[in-house]
């Protein structure tokens, strides 16, 4: 039986490659499969992209191909990645410049047709309400201060480019088990019938597309993460896939990190809400008679996904301009550290409301005692407190509240309370990015996805 | 005798838009028997109401899957807007797990003594 071997390449715009490496070495991979958006990384590119219009893809494409592919070409290790972004055309020729420059041969292809900020006038006019996916409410109120607006497209374009005879594959917006399900279509060429393999493949495709997550990193425990070996040089999950849909994840010899039922299951749920109808654009997966077991060291066998018939929408999710953020942190020691950071925390409130500045939100974290826990944090005696940060974040309407917010700090360095540090300084407001998902009809779509390779040189 | 959930499950949170999910998992059969019993809405629902935009069970959504000894949970209008919109240090809620494993439940002396019986090698029983 005709099996696959997939590596997880980055699990986000800004991971490390070195992993990777170690796949393409002694993974005995045929594919890397990247994923460099997580939802957040649009709204990063689409800022890129107002500076700059040849921007607005993931950057970290070009260092990683310049150390990868010397060593994959030889190997006849192909590329998926979805490091196009807001602009897979822009991220193909500079790739393209790259490899010029290198001497390098490879076909490049970009799928295309996920961006639909500049058709949504044209989408809404032929039905396409666009509302909210889980509070109905219509777009209008956003539509204005949208910045972007992208599909999830599904594999089947990633698997046309490979078809093509494509070596890399720069998407923009794909599912992100896409990315990994692509090849798999393209392989053994499974119909949206085999719904089983294709579940099979879509888990495969979440358990990689983490990268070291899939493999003991950030393993979520206590007491347990110690026990995972060697994270400096730990080695992503590998997919072994056979055109039956068998399954088993591994890991390059010699690589750091685990493969177990523990690491795996708690990749398996990452990010997955309702984990019996999990929806991808190419199948819909139920995980409740999903088997895990272990055939040896970092080796995990995965049996049992079961597939339902692929939705008749495609996701969208949009990003709009939602305000603006200021924010500062300042440093309070002992004695008394506590309570001079409340101090500081209610005058600096009595301020804004003094001054009448148009602030919606005020959050106040006391870094170093309970920013993540809360009201869950253990109380301490105030004498036990060696020292805390106070961070003041608000919310505005108005850039010029967010930016000037931080002058509200350094007069109290002379007229605060004592043993004050480590003013973090003012740093511009930034903007906040509201998420809009919403759903779309297919076939307003699909008939634009495109797949086009060209040959360098 | 009082137990904190990280004496007999592991757990990692994530986002999507406003939303955070939890999966937590039991190191083993017996100790999924105890999250099962013990890990209500009602308890995740108080665990988390500071950070809920409308505290409340009807913001939680649980899921039992005890092929994988897991229970996974969503909590809706949890992250402040969501990560590009959200006020927080922790603006993507990678941290909620630990407030998960933080939360405490009564148990039988007996019962804890079922799931350390049980444990793996990995597990950190002594936590």
């Amino acid at each position: 039986m005709k099996t696959i071997r997939l590596a997880a390449g980055l699990g986000f715009y800004g991971d490390a490659w070195a992993p990777v490496r170690a796949a393409i070495e002694r993974g005995d991979v045929q594919y890397v499969c990247s994923d460099h958006l997580a939802e957040l990384t649009l709204a990063i590119l689409q800022k890129d992209r107002q500076r700059d219009p040849a921007a607005g893809y993931a950057r970290d494409l070009l260092p990683m191909m310049a150390e990868l592919w010397p060593l994959a070409a030889p190997r006849g290790v192909r590329f998926v990645l979805n490091a196009g972004g807001l602009n897979p055309e822009g991220a193909r020729q500079a790739l393209v410049q790259l490899f010029k420059q290198k001497g390098w041969q490879a076909r490049i292809a970009v799928v295309t047709g996920d961006a639909v900020l500049d058709r949504l006038d044209v989408l809404q006019q032929a039905g396409e309400p666009l509302a909210h996916l889980d509070t109905g409410e219509a777009i209008d109120r956003v539509r204005e201060q949208l910045v972007f607006a992208n599909v999830y497209l599904g594999a089947q374009p990633v698997a046309q480019a490979l078809a093509q005879g494509a070596d890399i594959v720069i998407t923009g917006r794909v599912a992100d088990a896409a990315l990994f399900l692509g090849p798999l279509l393209h392989e053994f060429g499974w119909g949206p019938q085999q719904r089983d393999a294709l579940a099979q493949g879509v888990v495969a495709g979440h358990l990689l597309e983490c990268s070291g997550q899939g493999a003991g990193g950030n393993f979520g425990s206590a007491g347990a993460w110690q026990q995972i070996p060697d994270l400096a040089h730990i080695g992503y999950p590998i997919a072994e896939v056979g055109e039956d849909g068998s399954v088993l994840i591994t890991k390059a010899p010699g690589t750091g990190g685990r493969v177990d039922f523990h690491t795996v299951r708690q990749q398996l749920l990452y990010e997955v809400h309702n984990p019996h109808a999990y929806v991808t654009p190419d199948v819909v997966l139920d995980m409740g008679t999903l088997q895990l077991s272990e055939e040896g060291p970092d080796r995990v066998r995965v049996r049992g996904a079961r597939g339902h018939a692929a939705p008749e929408h495609l996701k969208l999710v949009a990003g709009y301009r939602n305000g603006w953020m200021g924010q500062a942190v300042i440093g309070l020691s002992w004695p008394d550290a506590l309570t001079k950071a409340r101090t500081v925390a209610e005058t600096v409130q009595g301020q804004l409301r003094e001054k009448k500045l148009p602030v919606e939100e005020v959050c106040v974290e006391y870094l170093g005692h309970n920013a993540f826990l809360g009201p869950h944090a253990t109380p301490l005696d105030e004498d036990a407190i060696n020292e805390v940060w106070l961070r003041m974040a608000i919310r505005t309407p108005d850039q010029r509240v967010a930016d000037g917010f931080g002058r509200l700090f350094p007069w109290l360095a002379l007229s605060g309370p004592p043993y004050m540090g480590g003013f973090h300084g003012i740093t511009p407001g930034s903007q906040l990015l509201g998420l809009w998902p919403s759903r779309i009809r297919r076939a307003a779509i699909e008939p634009l996805v495109q797949a086009n390779v060209i040959e360098v040189p | 005798m009082k137990i904190r959930l990280a004496q007999i499950a592991h757990a990692r949170s994530g986002d999507k838009a406003d939303r955070a999910d939890i999966g937590l998992f039991a190191w083993n059969l017996a100790g999924y028997a105890l999250l099962e019993r013990h890990v209500t809405p009602e308890r995740v629902a108080a665990q988390f109401a500071h950070v809920l935009a409308q505290p409340g069970v009807l913001a939680v959504e649980r899921y039992p899957l005890p092929n994988l000894l897991a229970i996974k949970w969503v909590l809706n209008g949890a992250l402040n807007g969501g990560a590009a919109s959200s006020l927080r240090s922790d603006n993507l809620g990678k941290t909620l797990g630990a407030l998960m494993l933080r939360m405490e439940i009564e148990v039988d002396d007996a019962e804890v003594q079922r799931v350390m019986a049980a444990a793996g090698p990995f597990c950190p029983f002594d936590a």
